[in-house]
Formats: structure tokens, sequence, C-alpha cells
């Protein structure tokens, strides 16, 4: 009987860790299915980066420098292992080690992603709460139109308006965002604010409108009702009373949303000319770069696995049932 | 006059416009009164109980007469002036604590907010009251008992916690919807005589709604009757018990004395449905231990007990969709395979089961014709005219025109044809032996006194086998031939109906029936003289 006690005293531990466990299966699954995929590939990479006039000898000779004479195993452990202790290999293109060229475009990635995100969570919450709490009237339907408007435009269209406007036009704001080397904290907020800007009116309406489905399904709740009676104010009930019962789907769009901000913004990034990872990967794609590529899906994949692990996490350590068992 | 509501009119949004639910009420409660309000659902006494706070359901809305509070009217106050009336001098307990207790907050923290925003006391102030209070409603452990969440809390004991949240301001009034419907009897007491003893101590004045007699019987001074949003009769409680005026009124005491009359069960060799010496449960925790009972059949053998008492895990190893660790099941002396999967269709047949709640055990997009044709069709494989003949049949059984409802959502049925649609889905499988999960309990007196009536007459008709699962010794008494009363997951006692429990023939039987509320209005004055309210439940 004390085992399964023991269990029922952390089982927010317990699924922790579970779910840990699983993010790093399938992050391994992931491996496999990126270094197949990339194998896959037609064409020989060696052939095509020593171009038509190589000599079968010096094709022969970078193919055994690249390992792939080797079994595709074999190769594809070494690269693994290479990648658990941090070494990613070397660039086809330039010969840098790969983890270098990473590391200054994953911080820019972030970058841009965390300042999008300040703005668009707190705006996109706060908008789905306040058209909860008005819901059917003209707020709500305006909020609605605006920020569906806003999702349903393409990214790069509102790019070249926002560019256009507020860059070309009005002179405000610079319409190249690559912040250069080692710039000042307030030179890249600035530099960044058009293509984050961009961001925030795409991801917002997804986030809103789940805030405010998810609100709204709670406000139906008795207890919702009961904190009216006790003479609640209808904001109070819908922050303090609905809000907490809301969160886990909420937090779920959010994270979905953080992790499209990490790994989903290519155009914004080829318009703003922003030095990101999306950049780097298409680059390396059309280059035939194989090791920059298979980083970049890794990391992408990691940034995926992460962010749902702990929006599953966070939903899960509201629920007071989890959190404080019987 | 503490409460003065005069000629209430609200109204409900239909699809032709707004129709009137409370057609022009009055309503007066004194300072330190108790009124009783009483009626079935659809009577219009919660939205009478909501307007005490100035308050309407969602959908609806005033359309006329005043509610006076103090000299003030309510209706004519803007919301937010309104709000300074609500926790503050009316205070509302819910039907169900555990629903209108807020899952994410502590009891302690709900309790403190009431004062907190009307600034009647101070944070430590109000926590101390808090205190007091649990200790009053006899709540474990009073000085923790706040840090505890709503669902580490047992129903009881929430409900009682709900009535000292409802204090927590002082109130002068204090509405009472319901709070123990949703209790097994035994509990049900206990907070009875906490909600009395609060009432009377503090002198606060309170409306106390219910459609249990009984009950309202111990709590008001007063009682008025409702129905359709109208006002049937008022009187003082003693008058109202002992001579009611109205018909409607007379009506509501008369379904408490439905009785099947006794009759001789047919001699069969084996028992409809054996149970052996079943242990069954969920992961590692026993709801069932060394469970055996009979099922004759012909026989309605009800199965009594409180809610956690194995009664429905019961049901589950019976039907195959728990498979029990130990024992054995057999129908008609051939023994069932313990899982679902395993049985034939021919046995899955001969075992079928009425739900509870007709809502949703009834599928909302499908015809009441289509809901009828599947079991037909998929165990006796009724096609074209032969289908429709036995449709005929079933519904001339269940006493509902087919003309008419045949073709009909379940939407558009009330409760008690709903029921009865489920009833008549059970027997389209033409079985043997039919569990009744509670299937009256979600319905009014009079409509579940239909219900009983129906059963029986299909069972003289057919001769199926019941197991009749409730918790209300009332329907026991009207309708089972035998009883077998359960608890903790074991069998406490079980027999023919008389030898059960009249008199009653087990201590925990005597405990059951002793609970349960009688129209005399000072019973449990004498329950609580004579101690025998169960402080707390395990």
């Amino acid at each position: 009987m004390s085992a399964p006690a023991a269990r029922r005293q952390r089982p927010i531990l317990r699924m922790i860790v579970g779910r840990l466990g699983i993010g790093v299966f399938t992050l391994f699954v992931i491996s496999v299915l990126i270094f197949l995929a990339v194998s896959l590939l037609p064409g020989d990479i060696a052939q095509q980066v020593l171009g038509q006039s190589a000599t079968p000898e010096t094709v022969a000779a970078f193919r055994r420098e690249l390992g792939l004479d080797q079994p595709l195993i074999w190769r594809y452990l070494d690269w693994v292992g290479g990648v658990l202790s941090g070494d990613f290999g070397r660039s086809l293109a330039n010969g840098r080690p790969v983890a270098e060229l990473l590391a200054a475009r994953l911080g820019n990635t972030l970058f841009l992603a965390a300042y999008a995100a300040v703005i668009a969570v707190p705006v996109a919450v706060g908008l789905g709460l306040l058209s909860a709490l008005w819901r059917g009237s003209w707020f709500d339907r305006i909020a609605n139109v605006a920020t569906l408007s806003a999702i349903s435009f393409p990214e790069f269209f509102i790019a070249y308006i926002l560019m256009f406007w507020l860059s070309v036009r009005m002179g405000w704001l610079p319409s190249i965002a690559d912040p250069g080397a080692s710039p000042r904290l307030g030179e890249m907020l600035s530099r960044a604010f058009l293509p984050a800007i961009t961001l925030v009116l795409v991801v917002t309406a997804h986030m809103m409108r789940m805030t405010r489905a998810a609100v709204v399904n709670v406000l139906g709740a008795p207890y919702v009702t009961m904190a009216r009676l006790k003479g609640v104010s209808r904001w109070r009930v819908v922050t303090r009373h609905a809000l907490p019962n809301a969160l886990a789907p909420i937090v779920n769009v959010v994270a979905l949303n953080i992790a499209w901000l990490i790994t989903g913004v290519v155009i914004v990034e080829v318009v703003f000319v922003y030095p990101g990872l999306g950049q780097l990967m298409v680059d390396s794609v059309t280059n035939r770069d194989i090791p920059v590529v298979q980083a970049c899906a890794l990391i992408f994949a990691a940034v995926y696995i992460l962010l749902n692990l702990l929006a599953d996490v966070l939903a899960i350590a509201t629920n007071p049932r989890l959190l404080h068992p019987r | 006059m503490l409460l003065n509501i005069e000629n209430l009119k609200v109204e409900a949004r239909g699809e032709e416009g707004w129709t009137p639910i409370l057609h022009g009420v009055d309503l007066k409660v004194a300072r330190g009164e108790v009124v009783g309000l009483i009626g079935e659902s659809g009577a219009g006494k919660s939205t009478l109980g909501l307007a005490a706070l100035g308050f309407v359901q969602g959908g609806l809305r005033f359309a006329g007469g005043r509610v006076l509070f103090d000299g003030t009217d309510l209706l004519q106050l803007p919301e937010r002036q309104r709000r300074a009336f609500r926790g503050r001098r009316v205070a509302y307990v819910a039907q169900s604590a555990a629903a209108s207790f807020n899952p994410a907050w502590r009891l302690l923290d709900q309790f403190c907010e009431g004062p907190a925003i009307h600034h009647t006391a101070s944070r430590a102030e109000s926590e101390n009251f808090a205190r007091q209070l649990y200790a009053a409603m006899h709540l474990p452990d009073p000085e923790h008992f706040g840090l505890r969440f709503p669902h580490q809390v047992s129903g009881g004991q929430l409900q009682r916690a709900m009535v000292a949240m409802a204090m927590a301001c002082k109130p002068d009034l204090i509405v009472f919807d319901e709070p123990t419907t949703a209790l097994d009897v035994t509990t049900q007491i206990g907070v009875l005589a906490a909600i009395r003893e609060a009432v009377e101590t503090t002198g606060t004045a309170a409306i106390y709604i219910t459609h249990d007699l009984a009950v309202v019987a111990q709590m008001a001074d007063r009682i008025k009757v409702m129905r359709h949003g109208r006002e049937v009769e008022e009187a003082p409680t003693r008058q109202m018990i002992g001579a009611p005026k109205q018909d409607y009124t007379r009506s509501l005491w008369a379904v408490r004395e439905f009785r099947r009359p006794e009759r001789a069960l047919p001699q069969a060799s084996a028992p409809a449905i054996s149970i052996r010496e079943v242990t069954a449960g969920y992961s590692t925790l026993d709801v069932l231990s060394d469970v055996s009972f009979d099922i004759p059949r012909g026989a309605t053998v009800a199965v009594v007990g409180e809610s956690g008492s194995g009664k429905s895990t019961t049901a589950r190893v019976i039907t195959g969709l728990l498979p029990p660790r130990l024992g054995s099941i057999s129908l008609n002396g051939t023994a069932l395979p313990p899982r679902l999967a395993q049985r034939t269709l021919e046995q899955k047949r001969a075992v079928q089961m009425i739900y509870q709640m007709a809502d949703t055990a009834l599928n909302p997009r499908q015809t009441i014709r289509q809901i009828l044709s599947r079991p037909l069709q998929f165990y006796l494989g009724l096609t074209g005219k032969a289908r429709e003949t036995r449709l005929m049949e079933l519904m001339e059984q269940i006493e509902l025109d087919p003309a008419r409802f045949l073709d009909r959502l379940p939407g558009e049925l009330s409760g008690g044809q709903k029921q009865r649609i489920g009833i008549a889905r059970a027997l389209a499988a033409d079985p043997e032996f039919i569990i009744c999960d509670e299937v009256t309990s979600a319905l009014d007196q009079l409509v579940a006194e239909g219900i009983l009536r129906l059963l029986s007459k299909v069972q003289d008709e057919t001769g199926v086998s019941y197991m009749f699962i409730t918790h209300d010794i009332a329907t026991v008494r009207a309708i089972a031939d035998e009883v077998v009363v359960m608890k903790g997951g074991r069998v406490m006692d079980r027999g023919p109906k008389p030898d059960v429990l009249d008199p009653p023939r087990h201590d925990y039987t005597r405990e059951l029936l002793a609970s349960v509320p009688q129209m005399d209005p000072d019973w449990l004055t004498h329950r609580i003289a004579e101690g025998r309210v169960a402080g707390d439940e395990p």
C-alpha cells in the first residue's frame, strides 16, 4: 500500500518526469526522421558540392572525408553522438563549426520571438478577457473583426504595409532590421520593432479568441453565478473566478504561438533582412549545407517539444485537484 | 417587513419572444422569519428566491412588480448598487455546493471574499469568524478546515461550508435553494440541523426552497406552495401540513402513499440474476467486497444505500462493464462471462439498463424512432413492417402517442417523457432483466410516481425482473418485492421487503429509515433532542 500512497502524494512530479521522458523519446524519433529524410535527398552530396568537373577520385576522397562511405546507422550514431556532446559538425559551405553559426542566429531569433511575445500575449489575453466581459457588445465585435483581419492577411503583406507607412512614409523606424555586430539593447529594440509588430498582428487573433472562448465557457459555471450573488463585480468575476479555471486551454495556445514565433517566421525575417534561424535554414537548404539543415531542424523540433511540454505541465499544474490531492 | 416582493413578473426568452414564467407573485418575509417555498421543478421557486437578491438568471428578465428589501426597491437600482446588497444584506446558498464553490480557490479565501469586497471586516476578523462558524457547523478541524480546496471535502461538509460562507457578512436574509437535495438522507439530517441552528442563533431571516415537503416542514414557519409561476396557497406550517386547502397541495401529499399491491412471486427454478461473492473495484481500491444476492425471476429487487455504497458498481459488474476480481454473475443459472466483449448477443440482449439522467442517456440528434429502432434491429433483426408494428406496441406500452412522439427529438420532450423513452429503449431488446439506476431521482414526485406505476405495469405484462437502484426509501416501499441494503461496498441486509424494513432488522437500516424526514414538523427537533443527528459522515 505504501507505493501507491507515495505515488498519490506527488502526482505532479510523476507527471512531469513522465512527460519529460516522452519528450526525450519524441526528440529521438525526430532525429531519426530528420536524418533519414536528409539522406534520402536525391543526388550525391559530394558530387553536388564539388560540381560536374570533379574527377571521380576527388569525389571519392571527399565522400570519405564526409563519412558518406560508412553505413547509414554508423553515420547516424556518429551524428547523434556529436550532437549530444555539443558538436553539430562543420558547415559544408564555409567550414565553420555549425554550433558557432547557430549560436548567433538562435540568439537573434529568440530575441525577436521574445519581443513579439512580450507584446502579443498580454494584449491577446487582455483583449480576450475584455471581449468575454462585454460579449456581444461592439467592443467584442470590433476586436474580433480586427484580429481576424490581421490573421487573414499574409504576413509579408502586413510587413510591407507597415514598412511602407511607418518607415518609408513617416520615417519613424528603420525598415532593415539587421542590428549589425553587437548593438546596444535600445538599438536592437528599435530595429526589431517592425518585424515584432508584424508578428504580433499575426499571432494575436488565435490567442485572443481562445482566451475569450475558454473564459466564456467557464462563465456558465454555477460558481460564477455564486460569485455574482456574493456581490462580486463583473470584471473581478472574469479575472479572479473564471480565468484561473480557464488557464489550461489558454496556456496551450500561447505555447503553440510562441513555438511558431521561434520556428515559423522565415518570411518576416526575409522581408526585414533579419539574421535569424529561419533564414539560415532556408539558405542552407539552397546550398545543400546538410549539417546546418539537420541542426536547424533538430533545434526547431526541440523548441516545439519543450514548449508543448511546458504548456502541458502548466495546464495540469493549474488544476488544484492535481496540485492538492485529497 | 424585511423583504416585500409585490406582484413580481419575470419573463423568459423563447423562440417566439418573451414568455412569462412568474405571473405576479407576492412574497413577504419578516425579520427572523423562515418562509418555505415548495413546488415542482419549473414552478418558479428558484427564480423567486433569486429575485430577493435582485438577480435573474441568463435568458430571463424582470417584467414588473417590486422587490422591496428593507424599503428599497432593488429592481429600480442600477446593477452596481444591487451588488452592494448581494452577499452583504441577502446571501444565497445553492443546491450543489460542489459546483458552486470555485474549484481553484481555498474555502477560506472564498469565505473571506464577501467581507473583503463589501468592507465589512478585515481579513483577520473574517478568518476568525470563519473558524467560529466552521466549529458551529460541526466541521472537522475548524482551525484548518478553510485551507482545503473544495474537491478535498465531502458533499455534506461542503454544503455546510457554503452555509457558513453565506453568513460571512452577517446578512439579514439568506436564500436556501434546495441545499440538501443532492445529499444522502443520513448526511442531509446533519446539514438540516446545522442550518436550523445557524438560523436560530443568528436570528437571520430565510427563504427555504425545496421540493421535499417533509424537509420544508422542519425548517419553515410559513409555507408557500407554487405551481407554474403562480402561488397555489400559503399558510403557517402546521396549518399547511394538517389541512391543505388546495387540491394540488393535497396531491403533493398523496404521492408518498403510492404502494404497489402485494403479490405472490412466481416460484421459478433459477433466479434471473445471481450474484455470488463478487469483489470488484478500480485500480487498487475495492469498491465491492463479497457481495452476494439473487434477483428472482419476475421480481423487483431494490438496492438501497448512500452514495459510495457500491450500488452503481454492482450494476457495472452485472452488465460486464467492470469485470469482478473475484466471484461470478449468472443469468438463469448459467454463468455470464465477466467481460461485456466476451458475451454473446443473446446474453447482452437479456440484460438492459435504464439510466438516471434520461437527458444524457438519449442521443440528442436522433429522433425517438431512430433511438428505439436501433435495439429492435440490432438484437432482434426487425426491419420494415415488423419493426414499425413493434414500435407502435412499445409506444403504447409506455403510454405515449406514437403519431405525436416518434419523429421528435429528445430535446422536445419533458423529463418524464424522456424517461419513458429510456424505458421503451430497454424494453425494445425484449430483455429478461433490467437495471434501473436511480431512474426517478431526477424527476418531480408526481412524474416519478407515473414512472413507478409504468414500471410495475410493464413487469406484470412481461414478467421482466428489475434491479432497482435507489437511495430513496419511499421509492423502495412503493415498488420493491425484496430489498438489499448496502453500505461501503458490502451487503448489510437482504430479504423480502417486510422482513428488512418493517421493522428494520439491521442497525444500519434503522439509521437510514430514521434519517428520512417525516411530515411531522417536530421530527427534526426530536431527532436533535435524541442526539440522532450524525455530526459528520466518515
